[in-house]
């Protein structure tokens, strides 16, 4: 492989940004009575239900928990001369109309994942709020965009790209900066 | 490479990964349905022409409410009444329609072969809505994602056909898509319309009951009441006698066993009211999946920028 990566998050830092983004929603809302969360596909379906977890363990209660999928509502679709992405659906079995809804996602980057989720989520439904939580906010937003709640900062360059996995979509935590190395 | 071809004109000869992603994909879309507001910009600005030179009301329905749903325009053509009846040949209904530059066509067409013809000359994505006795793929498709909704598979599955085979663009499709994923599938009907030579289709039946026994699914079709005194029934009251789907009939098949029909369903002459309206009928199911079956493949062929390649190509 021609990619060069090194870890900026290993498992142990994952675990503290979950348990922190857990106590911060709790907080910032004075308990979870009348909170939702809802994961973007594919990655933030798994943080959103990490922090859920650890919620629950705070709160003796589990929030709802929804997932959105925001293939349908993107801005790039019809630019590409492929075929459309594969849409896995969305699963909100729950009226979000007035209540505050955390959105999870892995990386902010552009911003534009999260303009599709919080149109894809107005067609939902009013919530009284909606508020953003990623794990690693890596700049270069396009769009005037800010995150709630941040896993952790990451300055990268636009050549570079941010891996991350998270269980149980993958097999272990790990953030990496993944750099293309110029094939020879 | 993408898995899903540029038209959708049939399912012969379309693999089995293919049809599960076009499955998979309608499954996502039913969801939509089920929302307050129903619709989704993804087709924002995108233009959708039917064009049927047979009468339909129901698929053309299906696929305006898909289209309107993905927030495409769907213009919708009459040719039967329009063009041909001044004359038009086929391809200059098709440049025509090309040079409106559509992103979709959609077409029905009481002759085999009709929407191939025009992929090959409207330079946009053409989904067949029925042509003559050869295809009817999204009905297909709709069927088999409401037999998976059911059973949770399709494979190692006996599936009863019943009816007028012969003249069937449902069954054909059907055939094809449900033998690839593995499927038994029995046709069963009288014999002028149920003929030997159909033999390597399937396992062949001249009584209902003995050719519905112990299947999975039951797949009526809508008698044309057309075939009537044409050599193929001496009469409906007849062909009823033998072919309606009963209760007690039914009773052959397994306990569980789903009923469709692709509609409109003539209550009394393939299907009695009790089978029609039973909680072993999924025929609405049908109609809400045909929704989706619809709107994951505008989504997937209307999706995408109509290249130079692909008018050139066209």
């Amino acid at each position: 492989m021609s990619d060069e990566s090194r870890v900026v998050v290993d498992a142990k830092g994952i675990e503290r940004i979950l348990a922190r983004i857990a106590h911060e929603v709790v907080e910032h809302n004075r308990g979870i009575s009348n909170v939702v969360l809802i994961g973007v596909r594919s990655r933030g379906v798994d943080f959103a239900s990490r922090v859920a977890g650890k919620i629950a363990k705070i709160e003796d209660k589990h929030p709802p928990l929804g997932i959105i999928d925001i293939t349908l509502y993107r801005d790039d679709l019809i630019r590409s001369t492929e075929h459309p992405p594969m849409v896995k659906g969305t699963e909100i079995d729950f009226p979000i109309d007035d209540r505050h809804v955390v959105l999870f996602d892995d990386v902010l980057y552009t911003g534009r994942t999260v303009r599709a989720a919080l149109d894809a989520l107005m067609d939902f439904g009013r919530p009284r709020s909606v508020q953003l939580a990623v794990l690693i906010d890596r700049g270069h937003r396009e769009l005037p965009i800010r995150p709630d709640y941040v896993g952790k900062n990451i300055p990268t360059s636009p050549s570079e790209s941010v891996r991350v996995q998270i269980r149980d979509h993958d097999e272990c935590d790990e953030v990496a900066i993944v750099r293309a190395r110029a094939v020879p | 490479m993408s898995i899903v071809g540029r038209h959708l004109l049939g399912l012969d000869g379309m693999g089995a990964e293919e049809i599960q992603f076009l499955l998979d994909s309608a499954d996502s879309f039913r969801e939509i349905a089920e929302r307050e507001i129903k619709k989704v910009p993804t087709l924002r600005g995108k233009t959708v022409v039917s064009l049927f030179f047979e009468s339909s009301t129901r698929t053309r329905t299906s696929f305006e409410i898909a289209a309107k749903r993905l927030s495409a325009d769907f213009v919708s053509v009459n040719a039967s009444a329009s063009s041909v009846s001044k004359g038009e040949s086929l391809l200059d209904t098709a440049r025509n329609i090309a040079a409106m530059s559509p992103d979709a066509l959609v077409v029905r067409h009481s002759r085999a072969g009709a929407p191939h013809f025009l992929a090959r000359h409207v330079g946009c994505p053409v989904i067949n809505a029925g042509d003559g006795a050869h295809e009817h793929p999204t009905q297909a498709l709709l069927d088999l994602l409401t037999i998976r909704k059911e059973k949770g598979r399709i494979a190692g599955l006996k599936v009863a056909i019943v009816g007028d085979i012969l003249h069937s663009r449902v069954t054909r499709s059907n055939l094809y898509a449900l033998r690839t994923l593995g499927a038994e599938v029995r046709l069963v009907g009288p014999p002028t319309l149920v003929p030997r030579q159909l033999a390597s289709w399937g396992d062949l039946h001249h009584n209902l009951e003995e050719g519905i026994r112990d299947a999975d699914v039951v797949m009526m079709l809508r008698l044309q009441r057309e075939r009537q005194g044409a050599n193929f029934l001496p009469s409906l009251d007849e062909y009823s006698r033998y072919f309606c789907l009963t209760s007690a009939a039914l009773d052959a098949a397994k306990p569980d066993a789903v009923v469709l029909h692709p509609g409109p369903i003539n209550r009394g002459v393939e299907i009695s009211s009790d089978v029609a309206d039973s909680n072993r009928s999924a025929i609405l199911d049908q109609v809400a999946n045909g929704v989706a079956v619809r709107m994951a493949t505008l989504y997937l062929l209307a999706g995408r920028v109509r290249d130079t390649e692909q008018r050139q190509t066209a």
